[in-house]
């Protein structure tokens, strides 16, 4: 999973119809310290996350497995909403 | 999720059984502003998509959940088409 910071939101109304209803967000993956890494990508909202928000999303077909037994077409999907986190 | 701006379409006579009948577009990963970014890449469409829309590609074997795509030798679908986006300025 990665940290991500949501952005923004994505709207679609003519889309699969197993992704119908579901919240499309903008992220933008943040390193441990905070700053942007790497290119944002667009994620299903499992959690009720909103712009924003620091987050953690899972990517690949797990993104899908908040949603089961429907088959959500994701590879990212957005998992916890984070209140803080610690570097040792 | 990524997305794409479709640029283009495939033609390909010979192909995967699996794949027959499919429409095969040819899309620029874009940023959340519009700016072009990345490689092309060919991808299976599910949503009617054509060419000049902005659309939502699904990556990997998630893609193989895209309506119709069951078992199907495919890693990027297309499962939206995108109307708006929406980003937080700053």
């Amino acid at each position: 999973m990665q940290l991500a910071r949501v952005i923004g939101n994505v709207v679609a109304s003519h889309k699969d119809t197993n992704l119908s209803a579901l919240k499309l967000l903008v992220l933008q993956p943040l390193s441990a310290d905070g700053s942007d890494a790497g290119r944002t990508l667009v994620a299903v909202d499992a959690i009720g996350a909103g712009v924003g928000e620091t987050v953690f999303f899972v990517r690949g077909k797990e993104a899908s497995f908040p949603f089961f037994p429907t088959e959500v077409p994701t590879d990212a999907g957005v998992v916890g909403i984070v209140d803080r986190w610690d570097i040792g | 999720m990524i997305l794409a701006r479709i640029v283009g379409t495939v033609v390909a006579t010979r192909k995967d059984p699996k794949l027959v009948s499919t429409k095969l577009l040819v899309a620029r990963p874009m940023d959340p502003h519009g700016k072009s970014e990345g490689t092309y890449l060919v991808a299976v469409d599910t949503v009617d998509a054509g060419v000049g829309e902005t659309v939502l590609i699904v990556s990997g074997s998630s893609a193989r959940m895209a309506a119709g795509m069951k078992d199907c030798p495919v890693d990027a679908a297309i499962v939206g088409i995108v109307d708006a986006v929406d980003v937080a300025p700053g």
